[in-house]
């Protein structure tokens, strides 16, 4: 397990082709390899997580494998710690101060707590879409191009190829394609979070981290975000974040219900939404408690 | 190396040189208090620092350097012009915080802007053209006062002036971390607006308005140049706000490097400068901390 | 009228005795307040108009000395008798030493401000401490830091020169610019290096976006710690030094505009303390450019600003 993980961010190969093609292929080649069929061990678990900020148990005991591909979704009532959850997830969390984290976050059998792992690779093998869109102060193609640059690809062929690859993934080619070289600042807000997914697509990500990425956009432009999501979930592992029990009821191949900082319960979407064991989960399905 | 490695390389360096230069700086600080310290040295060890600050017997050729009439001179000029700026830049910072509208506010800011963008030198010269005048021959003579026009309330006024910047913007950022939702709990008690400024705004503002204050006092405290163009510097007690006086930081200015002859003359002006240093640092580390705890109040 | 239902109780009245109390009050409430706002506009007119009297006096002052040959030539022989010449040398050695404090000063500063703001924890000890010393640092008189500059000066076996001039105005300008860069970087969403660390970059790289996000507050910073550095007497005074002629090496004495205005306007000679009066005009003049285009560039340069 730990020899994948670092194969995967050690070196990028990139080649024109491979562009078109890697990403679903990179993640199949690393995990199913190893393990084939459907005995394939997720690529993220949770293992007894408990994390205090500022002195508030803000998350309990937390134990979750994410199921490899399809759409996962942290649901439950405003302050139950969904966000917290998923920013644990890729360390941005302890960014902060008086956040203490404890338990394991497991991404490919590695703890991305440990003290030897590299938190750039790791947080490399996950995208993230925040609430509202933040493009990076600079071009649209740059934007895209940021990503694959820091990680060392300098031909601007090549970085062209990138771009035009991630723009079409997203449906925002033919948007943008003769004003590659403005702020991205002046997309709209819609556009503006496609880019910010193309952006993170660019690394060449396994799992994308979504915190209610459409709770700022209007309902076209959600929409399109939603039908992207359905498309990338064939490649990547998508956890998002949502407060809309629509939403999650129209992506979701797997529910994870919260409530205070615990699990109440997780599992394959309809039995959540549908046949919820807990009351708890009932209430909340039902509408009492939000 | 490998790229990757290139990029944790420079990631790990930039961020100890970094570290180190936000060390150093902090250093510097201590620095500045201890080289002050021991230049002053020669005069503290001989005289004690008692009689030094309580003595008006300056007289440098005798080995007699008494600071009071300096300190007093200092403390009078910063009191009036904290006693006249003060009030000024409250009911001016209420004013545009609560009651003008955005068009006059985007207006006003930008000028209060530029006053403090104004060089000390030319606040100087203004005095002199101006207020050295209007105290001489038209406020002296209306409180049956004689006076060359170089005196105290010169300096405050000027002073006073120059502290409207700072003091106003520090209590806009004070009236701005008070809650809104106390001002409408107010209002929709049938309080009119100057009532809420009074009860609620005013009041919740008092930690604020004091930092503000003593921050103001510590800038009028070490102001130079303009003060020592308009205050006199004549080295006596003095009895009216009309009489000249002779401020530490314009002793310092005049003096340093010419008169390095006599003994103990530097060591002096070093003490002086030191006085300062503390004065100063303890009032803006004390006025730093109650601001940045009201401003995290209402963020947290 | 609302007082004479209270015996009734009827909704919408106080309780007892608070609605006569009200209509007698009335009146006083309202002067009060309308005496108030009064006293706040006058408040704010004597603000604005000691800085347009400060402008006016200056220039109405100075405006009849100044020539062509004041801003053109250094200093003729018999200058400071009132014969002819210019305060070239003092233009020239003021942009030398503000040019040369604030590069000086960039290269703490920024280091400084990334430090607090992308790599250290936020709201860490180590960042309120660091923001505590700059604001305490600000806040000392130049004064202090020129005498401390000479002092330094002294322990270094240097002259008063451009060279220990330029040291002692980066000192007091290093905690200028780093609180102005600092409001400007507090500024940037903590979003932003979300998002750069999401993608795989290192501290070094998300510092390198924050930069380019806040290049506009950055020049405005810049600018506004020239127009301090140009503008401050105390400093230079006992480290610059003063010469007739422009510097032209760093070891060499350089005069500065605040001391020229200073140094003549105690002449007893009439000619010399108007060029004095000039000398104000053409330094106010050059700060009201730099603000004004501090200004300018704050709204300018953000292009890619999110």
């Amino acid at each position: 397990m730990s020899q994948q993980s670092s194969t995967i961010g050690s070196e990028v190969t990139w080649s024109a082709e491979g562009a078109a093609v890697n990403t679903a292929d990179a993640n199949a080649a690393g995990s199913a390899g190893a393990y084939p069929g459907a005995s394939e061990p997720p690529h993220l678990s949770v293992r007894n997580l408990h994390v205090h900020v500022g002195g508030n148990h803000i998350l309990k005991n937390i134990n979750i494998d994410i199921p490899n591909k399809g759409i996962t979704s942290f649901i439950g009532p405003s302050g139950c710690g969904k966000t917290t959850l998923l920013k644990t997830l890729n360390r941005l969390l302890d960014r902060q101060k008086g956040v203490v984290v404890k338990g394991a976050v497991l991404v490919d059998g590695v703890n991305i707590y440990d003290k030897e792992v590299e938190v750039t690779d790791m947080r490399k093998k996950m995208g993230l879409l925040s609430q509202r869109p933040f493009p990076l102060p600079m071009s649209i193609f740059d934007n895209i191009a940021y990503g694959p640059r820091i990680h060392g690809i300098k031909k601007k062929k090549q970085l062209e190829e990138i771009v035009e690859y991630y723009l079409r993934a997203t449906h925002l080619w033919e948007e943008v394609k003769d004003r590659l070289n403005q702020s991205a600042a002046a997309l709209s807000i819609g556009q503006q979070q496609r880019l910010c997914l193309a952006r993170g697509l660019a690394v060449e990500p396994e799992i994308i981290l979504g915190d209610e990425p459409t709770s700022a956009l209007d309902p076209v432009s959600t929409q399109r975000i939603e039908e992207l999501f359905l498309q990338l979930k064939d490649k990547y592992t998508l956890i998002l974040v949502t407060h809309i029990l629509r939403q999650a009821r129209r992506l979701s191949d797997t529910i994870v219900f919260l409530y205070m900082g615990e699990i109440i319960e997780y599992g394959p979407a309809e039995d959540v939404l549908l046949h919820p064991r807990e009351k708890l989960t009932q209430e909340y399905v039902k509408g009492f408690i939000s | 190396m490998s790229y990757k490695q290139i990029r944790l390389w420079k990631d790990r360096w930039s961020a100890n040189l970094f570290l180190w230069l936000c060390l150093f700086f902090i250093f510097i600080v201590v620095l500045i208090g201890v080289g002050l310290l021991i230049k002053s040295a020669p005069i503290w060890k001989e005289q004690s620092i008692v009689h030094l600050i309580f003595s008006k017997e300056w007289k440098p050729f005798q080995g007699k350097f008494g600071f009071l009439a300096y300190i007093s001179g200092s403390l009078l000029v910063t009191f009036l012009a904290v006693i006249i700026g003060l009030p000024i830049s409250l009911m001016s910072a209420v004013y545009i915080s609560e009651y003008a509208p955005g068009r006059v506010r985007s207006i006003l800011l930008p000028l209060i802007d530029l006053l403090s963008g104004i060089p000390p030198i030319v606040y100087g010269v203004w005095g002199v053209l101006t207020i050295v005048p209007l105290v001489g021959q038209v406020l002296a003579p209306r409180f049956g006062a004689v006076s060359s026009g170089y005196s105290a309330l010169t300096g405050g006024i000027v002073l006073a002036v120059m502290i409207f910047p700072l003091l106003i913007r520090i209590l806009l950022d004070v009236f701005e971390a008070v809650p809104a939702g106390l001002k409408d709990a107010s209002l929709s008690l049938g309080a009119n607006q100057w009532e809420t400024v009074k009860h609620v705004l005013l009041k919740r503002s008092a930690p604020g308005i004091i930092a503000a204050t003593i921050l103001a006092l510590s800038r009028a405290l070490g102001e130079t140049i303009a003060v020592l163009m308009v205050c006199g510097n004549i080295a006596v007690l003095p009895r009216s706000i009309f009489d000249s006086v002779y401020p530490l930081p314009a002793l310092i200015a005049n003096n340093y490097g010419d008169m390095l002859s006599i003994p103990q003359y530097d060591a002096a002006l070093m003490l002086a400068a030191f006085i300062l240093f503390v004065l100063i640092f303890l009032c803006n580390a004390l006025s730093r901390m109650v601001l940045n705890r009201l401003e995290r109040r209402d963020y947290a | 009228m609302s007082h004479l239902r209270i015996a009734t109780g009827a909704p919408g009245t106080a309780g007892p005795g608070l609605g006569s109390a009200r209509q007698s009050n009335r009146r006083r409430r309202k002067l009060e307040a309308g005496m108030a706002k009064g006293l706040m506009l006058t408040c704010t007119g004597i603000i604005t108009g000691s800085l347009l009297l400060i402008l006016w006096s200056i220039v109405s002052k100075g405006l009849p000395s100044l020539s062509w040959e004041m801003i053109t030539s250094i200093p003729g022989g018999g200058f400071y008798i009132g014969k002819g010449g210019g305060i070239l040398n003092a233009i020239i050695g003021s942009i030398y030493i503000s040019l040369g404090s604030v590069a000086l000063a960039l290269l703490v500063s920024v280091p400084v401000v990334l430090y607090i703001n992308a790599y250290a924890q936020s709201h860490s000890v180590l960042v309120n401490f660091t923001r505590l010393v700059f604001d305490v640092l600000f806040g000392i008189p130049s004064i202090v830091y020129g005498a401390f500059g000479f002092t330094l000066m002294v322990a270094l076996g240097l002259r008063a020169s451009l060279w220990a001039g330029i040291l002692t105005v980066a000192l007091m300008v290093i905690p200028i610019l780093t609180r102005a860069m600092d409001e400007v970087f507090k500024l940037a969403p903590p979003e932003l290096s979300d998002a750069t660390y999401s993608l795989g970059a290192t501290r070094w790289e998300t510092a390198k976006v924050l930069l380019r996000q806040s290049v506009s507050g950055i020049v405005t910073a810049i600018l506004l710690s020239f127009g301090r550095a140009i503008g401050d007497a105390a400093t230079v005074l006992f480290t610059a030094g003063y010469t007739d002629s422009i510097p032209t090496s760093l070891g060499q004495p350089a005069a500065t505009l605040p001391l020229a205005i200073f140094f003549q306007l105690g002449s007893p000679i009439a000619e010399v303390r108007n060029r004095a009066y000039a000398a104000a005009v053409i330094l106010t003049v050059i700060v009201l450019i730099i603000s004004l285009a501090g200004k300018y560039f704050g709204k300018r340069l953000s292009r890619y600003k999110v």
